[in-house]
């Protein structure tokens, strides 16, 4: 047994952090909440030159043929610098929906698809952008074009009439890249919160030295850091994939929602800024916390 | 990365199956008189089949285990439900303390009676004047011919009412401050001088005590480590304690299990189907989180404040699980014998070990870096 990231999976967790941090991916987000997707389709285009969109794509068709766990480094740190798209309906759903040159397509990130997974999943992220709308059967769906607003700007959804409710194993593999993406956002939070304790000021001190701000943050990185090998264990099961998925969601969206809160309570009004980039967390972690089934969903499929 | 178990380890783990599904049997409460020597008994029986410290070196009754193969043991050994260990404090805290600190002469002398269960230790650690804040302890030693002499109070020790001997901390420098001046010994409970006084806890049953030294003397040989470098020989137990080896995964996925069973047993009520999926969920990924630290370890990592990530986390998870589970019984919660005994047990937990608080403190100033608090 060796339940660490490998020399490799680090490397790539590091040139998505480089890629990402220094691309400025919170106008991006903004931009495409406002319909404009140009920034997050370059981004988007980045993305895929660093084999994001590949991973789960075999070699024959263009992708790495990677496995679920690379899917999982790479979820973090998507989620950890809000990069906004259908991102797990393109990375980590469509692969197994999709074949033959549209799959290549995917991979080399020309095609942007978005799903659909009734009931948990009833309406399409970025339809409006995306090249194929598909439900789980693999079956391609037409989305209405009126925008239904979601609690997180940045995501973009719609209606899709006629989608066929269907279970595959693609579903697991998209529950586990949005509780990556979670954790990511989570992790952001936390990292932003302790810098913000460690440099603001009042009464005199740092109030990163008042218990009641440490204590906070301490259960934000119990949450987080216990969340974490729960991913990667579901990542690398063999036989309870669902089961561990579905444990996975639930811890990951409760530590990065805890992580949300805190956030916001550590930065007081600042936080509450629509400037602040913590909004961009805040209201994702929200909406994703009942995407692709809620918490009470994933704990009856736990206990199943 | 994988979660693969070698083949040796496999073996290993089913052996131990095996043995255990054979051998346990339930035994009385280990803080009650019967139940202490009843408890001796099967440490012995333990250590004859050689699975009472199994990642021990052979030369000390263990079978030089690696530490994938104690937390499977470990949760073979839940699963089995076998007893909880009386000699807990002195394998888990103490002989890791020796292995590292300690001396061949005191490795080959306490060890071996200790895997046995013949010779059960009491952790002397906490004062009533020092609790969270242990450095503030006031118990000195001086010096004598030989040895020293100890006197001073310690309280809370867990088993000391049944317990042979003691390990702590007393002060050797009156005029060092705080964690300067301090040296770790080991103490006979029978010695001259000493008096233990049980103190009845929660459940009525004496599972700890006091003790007063009043000028016990302890020879050279029982100092671990350097006069005056306790505090560091300290931190080694204090990292085990919160950390691995007292509680280890094994016992939280047991006992979450049972719960779930327990749930469909009591017909699946919808009142508690989350907060029992949550308790699987925390053993499972608290399990998780254990293979990860053992991968870094092995990979040469060290067992650091992370510790204390450990300790916040199951001490919560130990409660929740508890407390859901005497809800899911409803009216018969009150009277469950076993699952109110875990419960009463779990609530010690944010407590013992340093506290919820103290463990949040440490995660804030020593892993996140945050300043620290302004302390007298
Ligand atoms: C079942 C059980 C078994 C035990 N076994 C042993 C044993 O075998 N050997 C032994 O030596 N001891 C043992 N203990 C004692 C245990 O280690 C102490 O209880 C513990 O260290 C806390 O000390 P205290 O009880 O004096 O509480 P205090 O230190 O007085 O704390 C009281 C409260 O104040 C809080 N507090 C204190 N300082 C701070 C701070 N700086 N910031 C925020 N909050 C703070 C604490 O978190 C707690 O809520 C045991 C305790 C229990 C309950």
């Amino acid at each position: 047994m060796r339940f660490q990231l490998s020399p490799e999976q680090r490397q790539f967790s590091a040139t998505l952090h480089e890629l990402l941090g220094g691309a400025d991916t919170a106008a991006a987000a903004r931009a495409w909440a406002a319909g404009e997707h140009d920034r997050g389709l370059k981004l988007w285009r980045a993305l895929a030159d660093a084999g994001v969109f590949g991973l789960l794509v075999a070699e024959a068709d263009g992708g790495l043929g990677a496995g679920a766990a690379d899917l999982v480094v790479a979820f973090e740190a998507l989620g950890y610098h809000a990069v906004p798209g259908p991102l797990a309906e393109s990375a980590a759903v469509a692969p197994a929906l999709l074949t033959g040159h549209r799959l290549t397509s995917l991979a080399e990130g020309d095609l942007l698809a978005t799903v659909v997974a009734p009931p948990e999943v009833p309406l399409a992220l970025d339809a409006d952008v995306a090249g194929v709308v598909l439900d789980l059967t693999g079956a391609q769906c037409a989305a209405e074009t009126e925008l239904v607003r979601s609690i997180d700007p940045a995501r973009r959804l719609f209606r899709v009439p006629g989608a066929t409710e269907a279970q595959s194993p693609a579903f697991d593999t998209g529950v586990l890249a949005v509780a990556a993406q979670l954790l990511g956002a989570g992790q952001w939070l936390l990292d932003t919160s302790v810098a913000y304790a460690k440099q603001r000021s009042q009464y005199g001190r740092a109030i990163g030295e008042y218990q009641a701000i440490k204590h906070l943050l301490a259960d934000v990185v119990t949450g987080l850091e216990l969340a974490r090998p729960l991913l990667y264990g579901a990542a690398v099961a063999e036989g309870t994939f669902a089961r561990d998925v579905s444990a996975a969601k639930v811890m990951a969206g409760d530590a990065a929602y805890l992580a949300a809160r805190t956030a916001l309570q550590v930065h007081g009004a600042i936080g509450y800024t629509a400037e602040h980039d913590l909004g961009l967390r805040l209201t994702k972690v929200r909406a994703l916390a009942g995407a692709w089934g809620t918490g009470s969903f994933h704990r009856a499929r736990v206990l199943r | 990365m994988d979660l693969d178990i070698d083949e040796a380890s496999a073996a290993f783990r089913d052996e131990a199956r095996e043995w255990l599904a054979s051998h346990v049997r339930v035994l009385p409460s280990m803080d009650t008189a019967e139940g202490f020597t009843a408890h001796r008994e099967w440490e012995a029986e333990l250590a004859e089949a050689r699975w009472s410290v199994v990642s021990w070196p052979a030369e000390y009754h263990g079978r030089d285990a690696s530490m994938l193969q104690w937390l499977l043991f470990e949760e073979e050994y839940y699963a089995a439900r076998a007893p909880g260990r009386v000699s807990q404090n002195g394998l888990f805290m103490l002989g890791p303390t020796l292995f590292a600190h300690g001396t061949q002469e005191q490795r080959d002398r306490i060890l071996p009676p200790m895997a046995r269960g013949e010779q059960v230790w009491a952790q002397a650690w906490s004062e009533p004047e020092a609790g969270s804040d242990i450095a503030a302890l006031r118990s000195t030693a001086v010096r004598t011919d030989g040895g020293w002499l100890l006197s001073g109070q310690k309280t809370w020790s867990s088993r000391a009412s049944f317990a042979d001997r003691a390990f702590g901390l007393f002060r050797t420098d009156p005029s060092a401050q705080r964690h300067h001046g301090l040296t770790y010994f080991m103490a006979d409970l029978r010695a001259d001088g000493v008096t233990v006084r049980p103190i009845p806890q929660l459940d009525g049953e004496p599972g700890f005590a006091e003790i007063f030294f009043d000028d016990v003397f302890v020879p050279d040989a029982d100092v671990i480590g350097e006069a005056g470098q306790g505090w560091k020989v300290a931190m080694t137990t204090a990292n085990n304690e919160r950390g691995l080896s007292l509680r280890s995964p094994g016992r939280f996925l047991a006992a979450a299990s049972r719960l779930v069973d327990l749930w469909r047993a009591e017909g699946a009520p919808e009142s508690t189907k989350d907060r029992v999926a949550d308790a699987w969920i925390s053993a499972r990924a608290y399990q998780l989180y254990t293979f990860g630290t053992v991968s870094r370890l092995a990979e040469g990592g060290e067992l650091g404040p992370e510790s204390s990530v450990n300790k916040l986390f199951w001490s919560h998870l130990d409660v929740a699980l508890h407390e859901t589970a005497l809800d899911v019984l409803g009216p018969a919660g009150e009277t469950d014998e076993d699952w109110v005994n875990g419960y009463l047990f779990s609530l010690a937990g944010p407590i013992y070990g340093g506290t919820d608080q103290i463990q949040r403190n440490t995660i804030a100033e020593r892993l996140l870096k945050l300043p620290r608090e302004a302390r007298r």
